[in-house]
């Protein structure tokens, strides 16, 4: 697998925007009226994570980073169902 | 410059301005259904478009199978993610923004509020 050069400053500055996007974000989770708000954005900067890992994983050349990114993946949806599970609920399941 | 580099970097690029919009969507849309609108739609499709650049710079291995499950797996959760998000919010009686309200876009409390000419609001039991 060879990636030249221009392709590497692509990802790596594709990874770049993307963390700026997850720290743009942290607006929304300071600001956000509601509890779900808040979640929502959780759960976006959760995505960006995914993504900017699997960009580093080929930038980079380690492919390990994209079982971390798999992993990663699943917490942050249960992250989600189980938070919105809860507001509901108010800890009747968990 | 092969054509697999270019259309690698037209997919990381498209992806990026796609995650791009669904940001500008989550900060500036006025309540939370429209911003998981933002986010289970334009963040969807800017994860699938850059996790589809990543696996063409992979090449032929294992890494682009664990990139493709990553990608299925994301297009099938995150639309879930914001559907079960929303739906707690719907049970928790959070109303939707409309513009019979009498409220504005600069007014993003996440409540309905009755208008002031006495009208109560739509929705309200």
């Amino acid at each position: 697998m060879a990636v030249s050069g221009v392709v590497d400053a692509v990802l790596l500055a594709a990874a770049g925007a993307f963390v700026l996007f997850a720290i743009v974000l942290v607006y929304r989770i300071v600001a956000g009226p509601t509890m779900q708000d808040r979640v929502i954005a959780v759960n976006a900067i959760g995505t960006n994570a995914v993504v900017v890992l699997a960009l580093l994983a080929a930038a980079l050349d380690q492919p390990g980073f994209l079982d971390i990114a798999l992993v990663y993946g699943m917490l942050n949806f249960l992250m989600s169902i189980a938070i919105s599970k809860f507001t509901v609920e108010r800890g009747g399941v968990i | 410059m092969t054509p697999v580099e270019l259309l690698t970097i037209g997919l990381v690029a498209a992806g990026t301005f796609f995650a791009f919009v669904a940001v500008v969507g989550i900060v500036r849309l006025p309540d939370l259904y429209t911003r998981a609108h933002a986010t289970s739609k334009s963040d969807t499709l800017g994860t699938i478009l850059t996790l589809g650049g990543v696996a063409l710079v992979l090449g032929a291995d294992v890494s682009v199978a664990k990139t493709a499950l990553l990608g299925v797996f994301l297009f099938v959760t995150n639309p879930t993610a914001a559907h079960a998000i929303t739906r707690a919010a719907h049970d928790q009686g959070i109303e939707p923004w409309t513009t019979e309200d009498g409220t504005d876009a600069a007014d993003d409390d996440g409540t309905n509020a009755a208008d002031d000419a006495g009208r109560p609001a739509e929705g309200a039991e």
